[in-house]
């Protein structure tokens, strides 16, 4: 490409960055920016893939749970709630299962892939709650809840975005797991007595998923928040001049 | 492409070129017309299905203490049109076809006749309740030797009295917990569990545990008409 310079972001020991690609782009004839490949295809590709297939999941496991809306025992059954009409997909159990066996096969392809990916790539490194940042969270809520001021940003994610990240990629293995071993209670014997037998397994499937939408107004308010540029990250992957950076050793021996 | 004074937006452009790559996003939009979407659907279940198959651990048992067994009174009764479709047990055979080298009218005497196992397993409703269960009879693989299956045949289909019907794969029919049940709780099927004689598969579905069985067929090729509820939607595997 003309006139870019590509080099990879040098971190010191205490935030490493050296998985991310910042690259500078001509602009105008009188300007360059910077910016940061955050979030590269397959990240992109799983995080929309697993938004649609959370949906989903949702909706036609809301249906499936109509059937039986209970986790105590068939005789006598205690109706716990019914699911709202507007909420479930599939009309009916058959329906609901066959969205529920087909998509859930795009949920753990993309999960997988993603996994893999921040794995081999040293991209877990920006997502993946640390011990070193727990001690950058309560500065977050401080920030967030109490209008403290904005502590300074040296990586992608402040701590408190990791925790709920690293959360959610929990809750999503989670809600992968107990649903593998509700789809072959026998032959998943071993993980199903893990998690405490079949009945709490369905318990602990119903909760991860309440866990991931409990995690989303958040998240939504945060985009809301961050405007354009951040969320257009993760549509096109290149974030424009993120503050961190400009912090000291952020981004060094760029080209400047 | 720009001219030499007005240089292109380098940024602009690397941000079309990561956009394009979205693009496997758009078939999402398939979802919109009614037959990609059951054509979908379809091949979800049926992927799901030999994934299943595929996977199948014929070892894989799982048994239970007395004491996780629920009360007889517990155990609900489910049918899909009657409880009891009135079999006249008296005069009561199973009718054997198919590729099996003796087939035929079998008396109940002739199953009981077969090693009786009885086992507290798990039935588990595709609704999602389950209960366990005390279940004695005899085991499918030994009946399906005592009338000459073949043993390449790849499938067994049964008809009901209340015009259930329903097709397993050999390999589950052929596990060992794979029952053809005359007694529950050690006594005497009941009418509405399926007398005289029901399927009893612990590592199927319970709609798969077809009851008040007539025919029993052994095949390799499928009719049509699968099952009562997979004919409608439900996965035709059903494994557990």
């Amino acid at each position: 490409m003309r006139n870019a310079q590509t080099a990879k972001a040098k971190g010191s020991s205490e935030r490493n960055l050296s998985h991310l690609r910042v690259k500078s782009f001509v602009v105008t004839s009188r300007e360059k920016v910077r910016a940061v490949y955050e979030h590269p295809t397959i990240v992109r590709l799983a995080h929309w893939m697993a938004a649609i297939a959370i949906v989903v999941l949702s909706m036609s496991g809301l249906q499936i749970f109509r059937a039986f809306p209970s986790f105590g025992s068939k005789v006598p059954q205690h109706t716990l709630f019914v699911p709202p009409a507007g909420l479930r997909l599939g009309g009916w159990l058959g329906g609901a299962l066959q969205w529920h066996f087909t998509f859930m096969w795009l949920f753990m392809g993309s999960g997988i892939a993603y996994v893999l990916y921040e794995f081999l790539s040293g991209h877990y490194r920006t997502v993946l709650f640390h011990r070193r940042d727990i001690r950058g969270v309560w500065p977050m809520v401080k920030h967030y809840f109490f209008f403290a001021k904005k502590p300074r940003e040296f990586e992608p994610y402040n701590p408190l975005q990791k925790l709920a990240y690293t959360t959610a990629l929990f809750l999503g293995a989670l809600s992968m797991i107990t649903g593998l071993v509700l789809y072959k209670p026998v032959q998943l014997k071993y993980v199903a007595f893990l998690l405490g037998g079949f009945h709490l397994t369905r318990i602990w499937h119903f909760a991860a998923m309440c866990g991931l939408w409990a995690f989303l107004p958040g998240h939504l308010l945060m985009v809301a928040i961050h405007g354009w540029d951040n969320f257009a990250s993760m549509v096109f992957g290149w974030k424009k001049e993120p503050p961190y950076i400009h912090e000291p050793d952020g981004g060094a021996e760029h080209g400047k | 492409m720009a001219d030499k004074n007005k240089p292109q937006n380098e940024l602009r452009s690397a941000r079309r070129r990561e956009l394009l790559k979205m693009s496997p996003l758009l078939l999402a939009g398939g979802l919109l017309f009614p037959r990609v979407r059951s054509a979908l659907l379809e091949g979800g279940l049926g992927f799901s299905d030999r994934a299943s198959s595929a996977l199948f651990n014929r070892h894989g048992k799982l048994t239970f203490s007395d004491a996780e067994v629920v009360p007889f009174s517990k155990f609900p009764y489910n049918y899909f049109n009657v409880l009891d479709p009135e079999v006249d047990l008296e005069q009561w055979t199973l009718t054997v076809e198919g590729d099996v080298a003796r087939p035929g009218e079998y008396t109940l005497s002739q199953i009981m006749a077969l090693p009786k196992v009885s086992q507290n397993t798990r039935h588990v409703c595709v609704e999602g309740w389950d209960v366990i269960g005390n279940f004695g009879g005899a085991r499918m693989g030994d009946f399906l030797r005592a009338v000459g299956a073949s043993p390449t045949a790849r499938f067994v289909e049964v008809e009901c009295s209340d015009d259930y019907y329903e097709s397993i794969d050999m390999e589950s029919a052929l596990h060992p917990q794979s029952l053809l049940c005359y007694e529950m709780y050690g006594k005497p099927l009941d009418r509405g569990h399926g007398a005289p004689l029901r399927l009893q598969m612990p590592t199927k579905l319970g709609y798969k545990q077809a009851k008040y069985l007539e025919t029993l067929r052994v095949t390799s090729v499928l009719k049509a008409r699968r099952g009562y509820w997979e004919d409608q939607g439900y996965s035709w595997f059903g494994g557990l």
